[in-house]
């Protein structure tokens, strides 16, 4: 069954120049995107640096508005929609970021900031909200004490713990986790996407994994979306990345040294 | 006064033996005062750099690599960092003296170890800030993860490369300008840099992170240094522009004839570029031995939880899990009394929590320091 199904997305950036900064030209970051996620399935996004990615994430999580193309979720096209429709829409629909750190307010203990979805999409009362948290602290395998400290005092794994645990708070039906892993040591990067995998099995989660690493991705994902210049210039199968013919995915390929001798 | 150092027989050593390593440390040992007590960033690390050959310092973030780095070269803020104790041997041609020869010199007492044809080494803990900044860029070169926060944003990257170019230059023979600049197109040229007279005029932002490490390359090679240290220097890069820089590193390596210390966290760049690798945990060098060797034979079971961390295309597909390391770095003030590793190891028994395990080594050169190693065969 298709969760997500994005159409024809597009997005154009001005290129600013000159005192006046007029735009006299534009980039396209995204360019006539077509993708679909089913339920449970990791659909993985590899490219490199400026290739589009990370915008196509902010555009289908309606960070920013698209300049043309569809976004369709459960069914429902949700390119336009806003008030009411677009809050129960998020609720299905979360992220992860890169640098947890930078999405964590410093000033909350971790358990006010993991109880703040719950006050917004006003579920539960009060007293079961700490219960609600401490089930989530265990869920992504934090110990219970966690609530009362601040994000600095975390290392960077425990965060994107944190991270992982404001996304599923409401049982989401898809995560797009935007580089989880990438600023992690290659030890706690397993532990991340370990995480992953199994609240994968246990939610019936759909994801959206980006990453730079195709190694990763290539593990990780059922499929693997190739982006390039902002245009998806390959899908396969996971298992099938080293069987590719593009051009561009196989130099992708063969750049990654491989610790195997 | 420098001359007074130059001669002391603590400072350096003469030696017959052409066998003698072009860097080799010794039993070095870094601290850092803080507010959390003494962390010992660097405990005991000893190891040795042949000219031609690349070394490899592997470990996950805060195992001191980058500290040992620094510390070779002195460009630790001290305080809070201190180098306790060690030695950092650097191997010198006496034809060519550690500092700039005075008239005296040359016709001094040095001239019957010049006809001895003797190689030397100083010690570069020992040297006084002038000599130490006579080496820095000159013999021993480095080169760092982020070329935008090493590199001066309000100065022409040309400029800046002729600066390197100016500092160490002989002080009898003052090249011109124009001599410099030609120089300079050069170098740029020589790191695959296209238009290099017009990149020359280029300011740092002005170039991709791609040019940006290639012309911070171009600035440590120009004063053809016998050791260039490289400290991460394509994690911020992506992956196509990361196997360039490890091509280009690797041919000007060749050319040179360079040393080449690489610190990095990734296995792939450590098999692609090293010779010998050197794994480093909470301050020590655990492992250390020829890459074949340590990659597929590794002894220490934190290099071998490592290696198995590492993801592979292997498992293309699969969603199988990846092979972890239980529990976390320990904190440098305070690290568990016997071996550093114990807390999360497999292999730990009693003996591991209260003894710290010495180096030891087999005849094939792989060094570790365990009381249970792995066997050879990998198990």
């Amino acid at each position: 069954m298709t969760l997500l199904e994005v159409r024809q997305l597009t997005k154009k950036f001005p290129v600013r120049a000159g005192v006046l900064q007029r735009a006299n030209d534009w980039v396209r970051a995204v360019n006539g995107v077509s993708l679909h996620v089913a339920k449970g399935e990791t659909l993985g996004i590899v490219g490199e640096s400026g290739c589009g990615k990370t915008t196509l994430a902010r555009l289908i999580v309606r960070l920013i508005q698209p300049d043309a193309g569809q976004i369709i979720f459960n069914g429902t096209d949700i390119t336009k929609e806003r008030g009411e429709i677009m809050r129960r829409v998020r609720r299905e629909l979360q992220m992860v970021f890169q640098d947890p750190f930078g999405s964590l307010n410093p000033r909350m203990t971790i358990g006010d900031t993991l109880a703040e979805p719950f006050i917004i999409h006003r579920i539960g009362q009060r007293n079961d909200r700490t219960d609600r948290v401490a089930a989530l602290l265990e869920t992504v395998g934090l110990p219970a004490d966690a609530m009362q400290r601040y994000p600095h005092q975390f290392s960077g794994g425990q965060r994107q713990r944190i991270g992982i645990a404001r996304a599923i708070a409401l049982e989401p039906q898809l995560v797009i986790a935007d580089e989880p892993v990438s600023a992690l040591d290659v030890s706690v990067q397993g532990e991340i996407l370990n995480l992953l995998l199994d609240l994968q099995d246990r939610m019936q989660l759909s994801y959206i994994l980006i990453a730079h690493d195709i190694k990763i991705v290539a593990q990780v994902s059922h499929r693997i979306a190739v982006m390039y210049q902002g245009e998806i210039v390959e899908e396969m199968p996971a298992g099938k990345i080293l069987d590719s013919h593009h051009p561009y995915t196989k130099t992708l390929i063969a750049s990654v040294p491989d610790a195997a001798l | 006064m420098k001359q007074l150092l130059f001669h002391s027989p603590s400072l350096y050593s003469l030696v017959s033996n052409k066998k003698m390593p072009l860097l080799e440390v010794e039993n070095l040992h870094v601290s850092l005062r803080t507010s959390d007590g003494e962390l010992r960033a660097v405990q005991d690390v000893s190891f040795a750099l042949d000219a031609g050959e690349t070394l490899a310092i592997v470990g996950e973030s805060g195992c001191g690599k980058s500290m040992t780095a620094l510390s070779l070269l002195q460009l630790v803020p001290s305080p809070p960092a201190r180098i306790h104790s060690g030695h950092i041997w650097l191997q010198r041609q006496v034809s060519v003296p550690l500092t700039q020869p005075s008239p005296q010199r040359e016709r001094g007492a040095d001239t019957s170890q010049h006809a001895a044809g003797g190689i030397h080494r100083v010690d570069l803990l020992q040297l006084s800030a002038d000599a130490l900044c006579e080496v820095r860029g000159k013999d021993i070169a480095m080169i760092f993860q982020e070329p935008m926060s090493a590199l001066n944003p309000v100065m022409r990257i040309g400029d800046q490369i002729a600066e390197a170019i100016f500092v160490h230059q002989p002080k009898n023979g003052v090249a011109s300008a124009a001599a410099v600049q030609s120089q300079v197109i050069e170098l740029l040229r020589t790191v695959g840099i296209a238009k290099p007279e017009i990149r020359a005029r280029d300011y740092p932002h002005q170039l991709s992170g791609g040019m940006r490490q290639r012309a911070m390359i171009a600035m440590a090679l120009s004063c053809r240094p016998r050791v260039l240290i490289a400290d991460e220097p394509t994690t911020a890069l992506d992956a196509t522009i990361q196997a360039q820089i490890l091509r280009l590193l690797k041919d000007l390596q060749r050319q040179f004839g360079m040393g080449l210390l690489l610190i990095t966290h990734d296995f792939g760049v450590v098999a692609h570029m090293a010779d010998r690798v050197a794994v480093m945990y909470a301050g020590k060098i655990v492992e250390h031995g020829a890459v074949r060797d340590v990659l597929s034979d590794p002894r220490h079971p934190y290099t071998a939880g490592l290696l198995r961390a590492v993801p592979s295309f292997q498992k293309r597909g699969t969603r199988a899990r990846f092979a972890t390391i239980p529990g976390r770095v320990p904190h440098l003030a305070r690290l568990p009394v016997g071996c550093a590793f114990a807390p999360r190891c497999p292999n730990a028994q009693a003996r591991c929590r209260v003894e710290i395990p010495q180096q030891e080594g087999d005849a094939a050169g792989q060094q570790y320091r365990c009381w249970f190693p792995h066997d050879k065969d990998g198990r």
